[in-house]
């Protein structure tokens, strides 16, 4: 048996409010340690995410894609799940990887693609991975992490492994093919995965509206045969509680769980479009008004846990640790040469050995090895 | 030593490998209750029950990116796709995600995905059920592409390809499915990668064939041979990796080469053959590289024995050949 809550788009999970308070039934008891983590990696992502577009604007990385706006999306989350549940993560959920405590100056490394990025250059800033931390390998084409997804959770319960997987896409992702089978392969084998929807109203210059004509996102889960939540994406608790529910349901062995979380891209898609060129500026400005940090700062506040200086230390802080990994790594040199030729195949094959030979001996570097 | 068909040497290669390692799962369209359309996993269901193999919703693009997913978990993947030609809705989780997940992630994650598919014509399937569309695959680096000709190699290859790091495209050749009879040993054996075998030596011109052409041309071989022309017939086995050395050992021998296969001529993996040849070994050639192959056209239902080549067709090339003075 699944529920659904969100056939309407008068219903939505929210618990805290943009003022600050909480609704005392839904309140998931989180102690103050537990928020204030929470709430220091929502600002520490931000704080990246500000720097690393402006190393862009200055040409100092080649793009970048920000998440600014939509940080309770990946914090809550990341926060209601344990270190070996897996993400098959989209390319917008930056606090994710922030939570898990992966570190930033390898975080900037993969944006410079430099030596110490440990995909080795190889793909554009953002797609990141993280074996160590179970963040699986980012894609640029749309949806295909949402069957692999539910593989991973296909294969944690053939292993009888108490996790789950988990996956994002956007709005525009809910029509790809991958979205689609993702879901129904999902639903149909119970795999332990949560499949959220970050709804943040664009797919680059496409609103929703030219994305599905059904009136929910999540009334899609009902067609799959999913319970679905549609939830405030700016609000941290709630997609805290929504995950941490779907969670006990996966490992209870009850399936999949889709989540809408309705949200805003108060930023552009990237580096490379100006939102202004595509939707009014007053759209952004009432977004602005549901910021997800500035509710839970409020709520912090009123808990006693927060205040003026604590904020200007930590803002200090964040800019801080974002400027060292920044400065840290300028000064690192371009990955070898041999990093374009390994990983292709387990082993480096005889063809593309000679090939390297070749290219480092037209370089003056030397024969392999 | 049994007498086995290639089909019965496949389900014996899967029974084999499940036995020694609980991480390969089966899994596609009708593979489970039904064993699948062709039979390949006929009982293993029974077997090894319903979590190892199972059927999947009706979607190639699902069944191979829950591979890549599975895998990426470290199980073992052996999706079946049904017919070759209804591969394409996964070619995006096979190009860029499959073959590259290795790559991009900095060599963090691996994705030893076999996928087995049957391919070719033969068997009056039309469009739909015959294609030989095998150099879309080889055009992918980080993809291994292997084409076994008989019931002996389609064990030990296909073993082989389940120990394999690296994700392995597996194209069966249907029509031999039945046709094909031979030795196949009990329990364990791998043929390796990367290794053609001379399945006839012949001194004139060298015939260069995987999966179903294989015996082509060795009918056109012995054919020849009433015209006095010793034909050398190579079986490349896998053509990702290539055993380059192989075919150019063998036509610095002959002097002369053709190459036979079923897929359409324009952009064929023949045509790579060929530059290879070309490349490493043209003083050697005393003829033009010939290539006898599907037409460039869409493969047809009625018309099938035409556009397949055969016997004939390879013997045409063969005498064209013997006759070219330079």
């Amino acid at each position: 048996m699944t529920t659904t809550v969100g056939l309407d788009k008068d219903d939505l999970l929210t618990i805290l409010a943009p003022d600050g308070t909480v609704d005392p039934e839904l309140d998931p008891g989180l102690d103050g340690a537990q928020c204030l983590r929470m709430y220091e990696a929502m600002v520490q992502t931000r704080v990246m995410d500000e720097r690393l577009m402006n190393l862009q604007r200055q040409g100092r990385i080649f793009f970048y894609l920000a998440s600014t706006g939509q940080e309770a999306c990946s914090i809550g989350p990341a926060a209601a799940l344990t270190p070996d549940d897996w993400w098959v993560p989209g390319y917008r959920q930056p606090g994710a990887f922030v939570y898990r405590e992966v570190p930033l100056k390898l975080l900037v490394a993969q944006c410079y693609g430099n030596a110490w990025d440990v995909t080795k250059g190889r793909q554009m800033p953002v797609h990141y991975a993280f074996r160590e931390q179970n963040m699986v390998s980012i894609s640029s084409p749309i949806g295909t992490q949402v069957i692999q997804a539910a593989g991973v959770a296909m294969a944690m319960k053939r292993r009888g492994h108490a996790k789950v997987a988990i996956t994002y896409i956007g709005d525009g992702g809910t029509s790809s093919n991958d979205f689609h089978a993702g879901m129904n392969f999902a639903a149909v084998d119970k795999a332990p995965v949560i499949v959220i929807c970050e709804n943040n109203g664009w797919a680059i210059s496409v609103p929703t509206p030219r994305q599905t004509a059904s009136e929910t996102f999540v009334q899609k889960a009902v067609a799959y045969g999913m319970t679905g939540v549609r939830v405030d994406g700016n609000d941290v608790f709630a997609t805290y509680k929504a995950v941490r529910d779907a969670r006990e349901r996966a490992v209870r062995g009850e399936g999949p769980t889709f989540l809408e979380f309705v949200t805003y891209r108060l930023a552009g898609h990237s580096s490379s479009d100006d939102p202004k060129r595509y939707r009014p500026e007053a759209e952004c400005e009432a977004w602005r008004a549901k910021d997800p940090i500035e509710r839970l700062r409020l709520y912090l506040e009123a808990r006693g846990l927060w205040d003026a200086a604590r904020e200007e230390a930590l803002l200090e802080r964040c800019r801080k640790a974002i400027n060292e990994a920044v400065n840290d790594n300028e000064r690192v040199p371009r990955p070898e040469l041999i990093s374009m030729f390994e990983d292709v195949w387990a082993e480096l094959p005889p063809d593309l050995a000679a090939a390297l030979d070749e290219e480092r001996q037209a370089r003056g570097e030397g024969r392999f090895p | 030593m049994p007498t086995l068909t290639l089909i019965q040497a496949i389900t014996d290669a899967l029974r084999t490998e499940m036995r020694k390692n609980p991480d390969v799962v089966l899994f596609g369209e009708d593979v489970g209750r039904n064993g699948g359309v062709f039979r390949a996993t006929d009982g293993l269901q029974a077997e090894f029950g319903e979590e190892r193999v199972f059927d999947t919703p009706l979607s190639e693009s699902g069944i191979i990116g829950a591979a890549v997913g599975m895998a990426l978990y470290g199980m073992r993947p052996v999706p079946e796709i049904q017919f070759l030609d209804f591969i394409y809705p996964a070619f995006d989780q096979i190009v860029s995600e499959l073959a590259k997940m290795r790559y991009r992630s900095g060599g963090q994650y691996a994705t030893p995905v076999v996928i087995r598919t049957p391919y070719g014509g033969g068997i009056k399937g039309g469009h739909y059920h015959s294609q030989s569309t095998e150099a879309y695959f080889t055009h992918t680096a980080g993809l291994k592409v292997v084409v076994p000709s008989d019931p002996y190699d389609a064990k030990g290859l296909l073993i082989q390809s389940m120990r394999q790091d690296d994700p392995v495209l597996f194209l069966e050749p249907k029509a031999l499915y039945r046709k094909a009879k031979g030795e196949v040993p009990d329990g364990d054996y791998v043929v390796p990668f990367g290794q053609a075998k001379v399945r006839r030596a012949g001194t004139d011109m060298t015939l260069v064939a995987w999966g179903a052409m294989v015996g082509v041309c060795l009918e056109a071989a012995r054919r020849a041979e009433d015209d006095g022309i010793s034909c050398e017939v190579l079986d490349l086995r896998t053509l990702v990796p290539l055993d380059e050395a192989a075919l150019l050992e063998s036509v610095k021998k002959t002097g002369r080469m053709i190459v036979v296969h079923e897929a359409q001529r324009t952009s064929g993996f023949g045509g790579e053959l060929a530059a290879i040849v070309a490349e490493k070994a043209l003083e050697h050639l005393e003829a033009p590289i010939l290539r006898v192959t599907g037409f460039d056209t869409p493969f047809p239902y009625t018309l099938e024995e035409v556009y397949m080549p055969d016997a004939d067709r390879v013997l045409r090339a063969v005498l064209k050949l013997h006759r070219y003075e330079s």
